[in-house]
């Protein structure tokens, strides 16, 4: 990377408005909105329904920070959520870790492949880069699909949640909810921090303009890669997450629509947003939980809402409600 | 218009007691109940041995019970043979909804995933149409029974009946799940212990495979004699056509349909299906019995026919509800392990499956009976499919207690 960019990016413009801890006055009060929702909203709405709008919150938040803030539209996150997915499974069921450890273990992992998958991907642009990344998680499908450890179609069942630290157990809905809730916390703001550092700077110059950024002396290619890995980082805590709340590692958390659904949340909420993928997670996710009835008529919504979306307020629920208000969420 | 305290004071105390009122019937009304989820595939490829059908018979059941001094309610859902969305469903049902028992649940992944939450959660488990023998096996556990059928059954009977009849090299068409891997492995170990050779085996993508044309062609070059299908339902019909198609079956190749439903022979038709083999439990036109149970229910789930799954289901919710009447709704919802060990102890009694009993592993005991499909010439209608060949007793039908490797009956 860049050995001087720290310090030519620091004078990058800090924005009129006075910050509290980085976020601006409009997103200070949305924050401690959204932390006086996830106190409360356990006691009123099914934990599980909240834990699983969570997980997609942060995969959406990590997709977000790729697309929304460097531009790059990976078509391939679900290899990320999902082998997430299995590895926490398999390290909490077989190896006997604990949660924690687990979680962490997936997501090193996720972000190993990333590495790898990104150093490969980020040489090209736009539909390309979309479709190398798609590419390259069907080949994860594949392997899923084929890996003994991942038991085919049946995926990882009973994965034990364990005890937090070995010490506090999480088989109760109430405190599993509550590490859950810990983990997005911590993963919004670290998204949060990397946006709104000098790095994040820089990805959002390259979002603008990438030719201008390398002319800047930026080696844009370095700064894709980190930002790749930590977006593919971040998609595997969410899967790991998601594995120990429902018990269960399956095919569907690495399928390619579920990479269409991360990126019909980001957009739905807004993209380029901080509060967006969250809003589209929920919008997504009670959607999916409350028409579950209505069978196959869920996708034929969510498609309408995808078209609704892209027609009238391309910026998404967030993006078109800060852009009323004039102030930046 | 002025508001005194006293009106507010009155107003606000009378909408407290006006909101507390049906909350509180509400409760007493649950505490008195019985729920009953079918959980099983209601828009996919098992929808015709499952899915509303299903629901119909356990609604059956439940009006055998009417006036008993507790209230029954049937919920249902489609679980998209995922095991994912399995798993979601059975733990809201259990967490939301106060569901006592789960009913039915197709797709051996899915059962397997759901009696892992029964266990946890303490619920009742009655499996009546996924096939793996895992879930009396080395996964069994103390909440759940297994009613209908199961894949070592299938092995012995079907798999049986065609190494008698000369069949002795085999190629497998498997779907690549937990129910195919179980049901090839049950089968395999047959035709190797009456001396037969497995020649290989192909894994199919499921749910999702409609062109079994590769495959068959994998199959027919192995020169097995017998091509087993470790699969069901519409992969089934599918294989059949497609083999029919290639002329397979005109070769001399013998289709060996491990498992197979009478809706998918209504499905092929008898021109294709005519001669197959098969093995159920159930068969609406056997004797008066199960004539007089298909009169019951066929109106309501036309234009199906109750195969065995719909069978077991009704059979499956009917002892549930006479053992709650036994041991008292309080009991029976507050502990599922002990309303599944009641239901063990008690005999089994009804109108599809005759007398039988629920074993340690939760293994349901009953006769299985070997079938051949009629040819068209033969048969008198619609739904008129099978010539029965042979039946095999309930105690032998099913894998021995001490062979399941299920951890209940090692202590």
């Amino acid at each position: 990377m860049a050995g001087h960019s720290m310090t030519s990016s620091s004078s990058a413009p800090a924005g009129p408005q006075e910050e509290i801890f980085g976020f601006t006055k409009a997103q200070f009060v949305a924050l401690l909105v959204m932390f006086a929702a996830l106190v409360i909203a356990p006691f009123f709405l099914y934990p599980v329904f909240l834990m699983k709008l969570l997980c997609f919150a942060i995969f959406a938040c990590a997709f977000n920070l790729l697309i929304g803030y460097v531009g790059l539209t990976s078509f391939g996150h679900a290899a990320y959520f999902g082998m997430g997915s299995y590895i926490a499974a398999h390290s909490a069921k077989v190896w006997g870790l604990s949660p924690e450890l687990s979680i962490l273990v997936g997501a090193l992992l996720a972000g190993v492949q990333g590495a790898i998958f990104g150093w490969i991907a980020i040489r090209r642009q736009g539909i390309y880069f979309a479709m190398i990344t798609l590419a390259l998680a069907q080949m994860i499908y594949f392997f899923c699909l084929q890996a003994p450890f991942t038991g085919g179609e049946d995926g990882i069942q009973a994965v034990p949640r364990g005890h937090l630290f070995g010490v506090i157990s999480l088989s109760s809905d109430m405190t599993m909810y509550w590490f859950v809730a810990v983990i997005f916390v911590a993963c919004f703001l670290l998204i949060h921090r990397i946006v709104h550092s000098p790095f994040g700077q820089v990805l959002k110059a390259i979002r603008e303009n990438e030719a201008r950024t390398t002319s800047l002396g930026y080696r844009t290619d370095d700064y894709k890669l980190v930002a790749f890995i930590l977006s593919a980082t971040l998609a595997g805590v969410a899967g790991g997450t998601k594995s120990l709340v429902f018990g269960i590692a399956t095919l569907t958390d690495v399928h390619w629509s579920m990479s269409g659904e991360v990126l019909l949340m980001t957009l739905v909420g807004g993209l380029g947003t901080v509060f967006g993928p969250m809003i589209g997670a929920a919008v997504i996710v009670a959607m999916q939980n409350y028409l579950a009835e209505m069978g196959a008529w869920v996708t034929v919504i969510q498609g309408v809402i995808f078209i609704a979306c892209v027609l009238a307020f391309r910026r998404g629920i967030v993006g078109e409600i800060a852009n009323l208000l004039r102030v930046r969420l | 218009m002025s508001l005194s305290r006293r009106d507010i004071l009155a107003g606000s105390a009378g909408a407290a007691a006006f909101g507390a009122l049906p909350y509180r019937s509400a409760k007493a009304q649950a505490a008195n109940t019985i729920r009953i989820g079918v959980l099983n595939d209601m828009s996919g490829m098992y929808r015709d041995i499952s899915g509303m059908s299903s629901v119909v018979c356990a609604r059956a059941a439940v009006q055998e019970f009417a006036g008993r001094g507790f209230n029954v309610e049937v919920l249902s859902a489609d679980h998209q043979n995922r095991a994912d969305v399995g798993v979601n469903i059975a733990r809201q049902w259990i967490d939301r909804e106060g569901v006592d028992v789960l009913l039915d649940v197709t797709t051996s992944s899915v059962a397997l995933a759901v009696s892992d939450i029964c266990r946890e959660k303490n619920k009742v488990h009655i499996n009546c149409s996924a096939a793996t023998s895992d879930l009396t096996g080395a996964r069994c556990n103390a909440n759940t029974v297994h009613w209908t059928y199961d894949t070592w059954m299938c092995a012995k009977s079907t798999g049986g009946a065609m190494v008698r009849a000369g069949g002795d090299s085999w190629f497998f068409i498997t779907a690549d799940y937990a129910f195919g891997h179980a049901l090839e492995r049950d089968t395999s170990n047959f035709i190797r212990a009456a001396g037969g050779r497995v020649l290989g085996q192909v894994r199919t993508p499921f749910p999702g495979t409609t062109d079994f044309s590769s495959f068959l062609v994998q199959a027919q070059a192995s020169r097995a004699k017998v091509i087993g299908l470790a699969n069901a339902g519409a992969d089934t019909t599918n294989c059949v056509k497609q083999a029919a198609e290639f002329g397979i079956t005109r070769r001399g190749i013998k289709i060996a349909s491990l498992l197979m439903f009478i809706n998918d022979v209504h499905g092929l038709g008898l021109q294709t299906a005519q001669g197959l083999v098969l093995t159920e439990t159930f068969y609406w036109d056997l004797n008066d019995a199960t004539r007089r149970f298909t009169n019951r229910v066929r109106s309501a789930m036309a234009p199906n026919m109750p195969a065995m799954t719909h069978a077991g289901t009704y059979a499956g919710a009917l002892h549930y509800l006479k053992t709650v009447a036994d041991m008292g709704v309080a009991a029976a919802k507050a502990d599922g392990a002990a309303a599944v060990a009641r239901m063990k102890a008690i005999p089994t009694e009804d109108d599809c499956f005759g007398k039988g009993t629920i074993r340690a592993d939760g293994r349901k005991l009953h006769p299985a009976y070997l079938f051949e499909v009629k040819t068209p010439a033969e048969s008198r209608g619609p739904w008129d499919y099978y010539k029965l060949l042979q039946t095999t007793p309930g105690e032998e039908a099913f894998r021995p207690l001490a062979e399941g490797a299920c951890p209940l009956v090692r202590s």
